[in-house]
């Protein structure tokens, strides 16, 4: 019980941090914010690098370990190249 | 030792998640920010790597090359006007990521905890409503499925699934050796994720992304309870957190609730009542030509463009930057109008419009862009239509009701490129097109704008 009231007001106050900035982003921003933030849920990848290599002899936990992986890597390393594409075009000409 | 150090780099990782998160509030740190994030994510991936419960490497170098070809391979190819598919398609992977690493947990588990099983059972739910539905979405914004699937007591159903889901959740949570609960859960949340987006119709779809990507977010805060990992419950709370502050902008830009687009049915229907499009067009509508245009442009001091999805549908991006590079060299004023819901999702046209490198300080959001109409000679709306229609302030009983629009009518001058008078989304007829200054000007959006080009160099 302990460990999950400590988990439960870290995710609180993450929710209040989050809801803090994300205010403060333009409209302009709003599609890489999107896919930006799209690339961060792709930290379930800490996850699935437990389960894919949790042991030499591969199991049903391996294998939907190794799923995992694949999914969450397409996400975090194709959202965080996709915004950083968009971002780049966004230019100020004087 | 080894826990510490790799929680106090999972520290690190947070603290970067945030800060690139704060990057993205201004065009000039973005790119930085977005950096920020990424060097957060491989931080988070390096710590992990030490953790002394990995045995072996072999799956894992499998799994990020393949997910990293994958995922290149997406995010170099697509073009700006599919962003919406991609943002969608990848939403769902996010869920699905989760609900798998919350599988695999609950087979490697030894006497979980309730804080374990509740996780694992939200995850579980949440990842796999996230996946289906975003796949849903996708394939609907790719226009392969265009039909509303609808049928009587559809809500009732729905809800009897999400019972039954949280029934086999609890299944779980009071037999954790029962891991059929959590597996039959997620077929039922599956169908369930299908039965919820299918009904909704293509123009809701930016409401229904942006509610997916806080869901994905929500998925992996739930795996970070599962696994109690802090920077999978930081990480996600973020997303959760921005996911659900664009829906409800989005919402607030449509003038819908969430329980609304969800299960009002199909979107937005046509009023029964209200005036046909013979009353309001008949003998009122003043068709223009592109050296009438350039005329007004002559003695012209301020110019706002507005661009509907239209605009971006033509193709006509870099012929308005022509324009509008023409018309500031005779020291015109030009900015852009730009409406929440101008695109295919939350600032999907100021993307459009910052590839044809159009400067982003000119996009300007609805709220500044209204105070300014009143000294504006012209506005020039191309390919928009219900984001503009005064009827949203006036009528108080039409689809569009207190919907926010831009108040180009406002304006000394009001031209509208447009293919025909055929209604918008909302299914209704605009008064905008027969008030007394507006001119239309007929023809696809992209060789209207290059005739004014050719129209405004020769005057």
């Amino acid at each position: 019980m302990e460990m999950f009231v400590a988990a439960l007001t870290v995710f609180v106050l993450a929710v209040f941090i989050g809801f803090e900035i994300i205010t403060k982003i333009p409209p302009t921003l709003h599609t890489p914010l999107m896919s930006g933030s799209n690339a961060i849920s792709g930290v379930t990848l800490v996850g699935a690098l437990l389960s894919a290599g949790s042991s030499e002899d591969p199991t049903l936990a391996t294998y939907l370990g190794l799923s995992a992986l694949v999914f969450a890597t397409i996400n975090a390393v194709g959202g965080f190249m996709v915004t950083h594409r968009m971002l780049s075009m966004f230019k100020r000409r004087d | 030792m080894g826990i510490t150090l790799i929680n106090l780099a999972y520290l690190v990782a947070s603290v970067l998640f945030i800060l690139g998160l704060k990057g993205l509030t201004h065009p000039r740190t973005a790119v930085r920010g977005n950096s920020l994030g990424a060097l957060a994510m491989l931080l988070a991936v390096l710590a992990t790597l030490l953790d002394q419960r990995i045995l072996s490497f072999e799956y894992i170098l499998i799994g990020v090359v393949v997910g990293s070809l994958i995922g290149v391979a997406f995010a170099a190819k697509i073009p700006m006007t599919s962003m919406p598919e991609l943002v969608a398609i990848f939403n769902g992977f996010g869920g699905v990521a989760s609900v798998l690493v919350a599988g695999a947990a609950l087979i490697e588990v030894q006497g979980p905890s309730h804080q374990f099983t509740v996780s694992t059972a939200a995850s579980g739910l949440i990842g796999t409503v996230t996946f289906w539905g975003s796949l849903v979405a996708f394939f609907k914004l790719m226009e392969v499925l265009k039909r509303l699937i609808q049928f009587p007591g559809q809500q009732f159903f729905n809800g009897l699934l999400t019972l039954v889901c949280i029934g086999l959740g609890g299944w779980l949570v009071l037999e954790p050796g029962q891991m059929d609960a959590f597996w039959i859960m997620v077929c039922v949340a599956s169908l369930l994720g299908v039965m919820l987006v299918v009904p909704i119709g293509g123009a809701d779809m930016p409401v229904v992304i942006a509610f997916l990507n806080s869901c994905s977010g929500l998925a992996a805060a739930a795996t970070g309870f599962v696994l109690d990992n802090n920077v999978l419950i930081i990480a996600g709370s973020l997303v959760g957190a921005s996911g659900l502050i664009l829906t409800q902008i989005m919402c607030k830009a449509m003038n819908r609730s969430l329980g609304n687009v969800f299960f009002g049915g199909g979107g937005a229907t046509p009023a029964a009542s209200g005036a046909s499009d013979d009353e309001v067009y008949a003998g009122k509508i003043k068709s223009t030509s592109a050296d009438e245009v350039a005329m007004l442009f002559d003695t012209a001091r301020r110019v706002v463009i507005v661009p509907g999805y239209g605009m971006a549908v033509a193709q006509a991006q870099h012929a308005v930057r022509d324009l509008a590079d023409l018309l500031e060299q005779r020291g015109i004023e030009v900015e852009y109008g730009i409406h929440p819901v101008a695109g295919r999702m939350p600032g999907h046209m100021n993307v459009l419009l910052a590839e044809a490198e159009i400067s982003y300080d000119k996009l300007v959001e609805m709220d500044r862009i209204n105070a300014t109409f009143q000294q504006t000679d012209v506005a020039l709306v191309i390919g928009a239509n219900d984001v503009v229609n005064p009827l949203a302030r006036e009528d108080n009983s039409g689809p569009i009701a207190g919907m926010p629009i831009l108040d180009v009518d406002k304006s000394r001058t009001v031209v509208v490129i447009k293919r025909s008078l055929s209604p918008g989304f909302a299914g209704i007829p605009n008064p905008l097109f027969a008030a007394d200054n507006s001119l239309m000007f007929f023809g696809s959006a992209k060789e209207a704008v290059l005739d004014l080009v050719t129209a405004v160099k020769e005057s």
